[in-house]
């Protein structure tokens, strides 16, 4: 289903834009991303960040523009569930099924897209729970677990899919600051372990250490797009260095 | 033969004689009531289902303008249903379709009625219940690729069911109540079964005394028999925590070659 032999990047976005009503909150944006790349997107409130990514997984209906999935047209060339299964999303208030139980979190989707058998969804769910260090809880429901474990078997849910990208919108910023550690730990294990990922964060730590790039978003435009070494330091564009200088100084 | 002169002399006679008959009238009226009610349910899923379905933009205008038409005639039911008394819907729709020439038997179009009617009242219920389910979790399930209907079958309706089984045990309690109006198109059920019997002595206060406590048992039963399957539904509160030193039972067991799957 995945294309192995593809070598060109893995996700591009070409003229995206997307206006609610006459509000235009992103302004043609554009950027690639290769495989493996790990893409921190950071920016002010309201900067469009997440409809960014909700546009790149149609959560919202972009206003004009492409996505390409591994130089395929995301919206034509896909079926829309196997687009969904490559590309994952992991959200700021984790979004667990309330009615299942964590394992039945992560084989639901499995069974049901995948058509996989459900054994074979819970031998792969209890890999992938164990990877973020949940399996003691797999019989639990999400109202019994607390943030940080709420959105690790989040993560483990979208791994359990197998995607190819996962898109992370601010996944540690609904978490009490205790929670924050054990959260960043498992998406460092999966940056590590060459996932291909998007992260819009706050955690600045994060997008220094951790991602391959990092791109500034500033009223719905890309306004810097470079390795974090580049950005942190030596930063181009006024308006990221007075982001970063309010950030930082924190 | 000799009346009785008490209260309660009465109220033995009129069970005695007639306590076959009423306890009938009290199947007809359970009859009745259920069915309403459940089909009333699945009236009411299917209304609420259809009205959320969410139009995208590269859907082809037939599909926009089908569900546009639909939308319509749907809110058209729900409003005329909720906005008219059952005992006018009644008399309209047993004496419209028998001035159409379709003879429906009494009990049949009893159940009829009361379905639509209840249809028209969950419809509303169910769609308060779908909205009471964040948004963020069929987010989710389409974020994985679930489709809407998936979506709304594993994920949405079970949740929304659970928040108003108040609501829909309320719909039955009050069918069980309110099928008495069907009395005007002659079906035997309570209520009628008991004019009948009062009838023949004029004891209208005795008889309707009986009538009454039978509703009352009816409705106590099964308010307090929902209240048990609302529990039921909750589930256990607690959960075992897999490879804990305090429990001996609970150990990680991965499923291997020829396990049984885990629940
Ligand atoms: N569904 C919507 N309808 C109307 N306006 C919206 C909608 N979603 C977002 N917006 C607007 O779009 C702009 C960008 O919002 P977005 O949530 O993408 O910002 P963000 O960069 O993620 O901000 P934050 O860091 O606070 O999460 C905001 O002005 C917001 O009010
Ligand atoms: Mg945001």
């Amino acid at each position: 289903m995945t294309d192995n032999r593809f070598t060109g990047p893995i996700l591009q976005v070409e003229h995206l834009k997307k206006s609610f009503g006459a509000h235009e909150v992103l302004k043609d944006i554009s950027f690639s991303v290769e495989k493996g790349d790990v893409v921190s997107i950071i920016g002010s409130s309201g900067s469009g960040k997440s409809t960014l990514l909700r546009c790149i997984n149609f959560l919202e209906q972009p206003t004009d523009g492409q996505i390409f999935f591994q130089g395929k047209n995301a919206e034509h060339d896909w079926p829309r569930g196997q687009y969904h299964a490559n590309v994952g999303m992991v959200f700021q208030s984790f979004n667990l099924f309330n009615n299942m139980t964590v394992l039945q979190n992560c084989t639901e989707g499995q069974i049901r897209v995948l058509k996989r058998s459900k054994k074979e969804a819970e031998e792969k769910a209890l890999m992938y729970l164990e990877k973020v260090g949940m399996t003691p809880y797999i019989k639990a429901r999400p109202a019994q677990l607390s943030g940080g474990q709420k959105q690790r078997v989040a993560i483990a849910r979208a791994l359990a899919m197998d995607p190819e990208v996962l898109l992370f919108d601010e996944p540690t910023s609904a978490l009490d600051p205790e929670m924050v550690g054990e959260v960043l730990g498992v998406m460092r294990d999966l940056a590590d372990s060459g996932l291909t990922m998007l992260v819009v964060t706050h955690e600045m730590a994060f997008a220094r250490d951790v991602s391959s790039r990092v791109i500034f978003m500033d009223a719905g435009v890309i306004t810097e797009d470079a390795p974090p070494a580049e950005i942190f330091t030596n930063p181009k564009h006024p308006r990221t260095r007075e982001f970063l200088s309010r950030v930082l100084e924190k | 033969m000799n009346l009785p002169k008490t209260f309660f002399g009465w109220v033995g006679l009129l069970i005695e004689q007639y306590g076959t008959m009423f306890l009938r009238g009290t199947g007809y009226t359970l009859i009745i009531a259920l069915s309403g009610t459940v089909i009333g349910f699945v009236i009411g899923l299917l209304v609420a289902i259809l009205k959320t379905i969410p139009v995208v933009p590269k859907d082809g205008w037939l599909k926009k303008i089908g569900l546009k038409v639909l939308n319509v005639i749907l809110n058209v039911y729900v409003e005329v249903f909720r906005g008219t008394p059952m005992i006018v819907q009644s008399m309209v729709i047993y004496y419209g379709s028998m001035s159409m020439g379709i003879r429906m038997p009494v009990l049949f179009a009893a159940i009829l009625i009361v379905s639509i009617n209840t249809g028209a009242y969950m419809a509303e219920i169910i769609r308060g219940g779908i909205i009471s389910v964040d948004k963020g979790q069929k987010e989710a399930a389409t974020a994985i690729g679930m489709t809407h209907w998936q979506s709304m079958v594993r994920v949405v309706l079970p949740q929304a069911v659970r928040n108003i089984m108040p609501s829909i045990g309320n719909e039955f309690v009050v069918n069980i109540k309110d099928s008495s109006v069907l009395n005007v198109i002659s079906v035997n059920e309570l209520y009628f079964t008991g004019k009948s019997a009062a009838g023949t002595y004029y004891r209208y206060f005795e008889a309707f005394f009986i009538i009454a406590c039978i509703y009352l048992v009816l409705t106590f039963t099964i308010t307090r028999l929902l209240r048990l399957l609302e529990k039921k539904m909750d589930g256990s509160a607690n959960y075992t925590i897999y490879g804990s030193q305090s429990d001996s039972k609970a150990s990680i067991k991965l499923p291997r070659e020829g396990d049984v799957p885990l629940d």
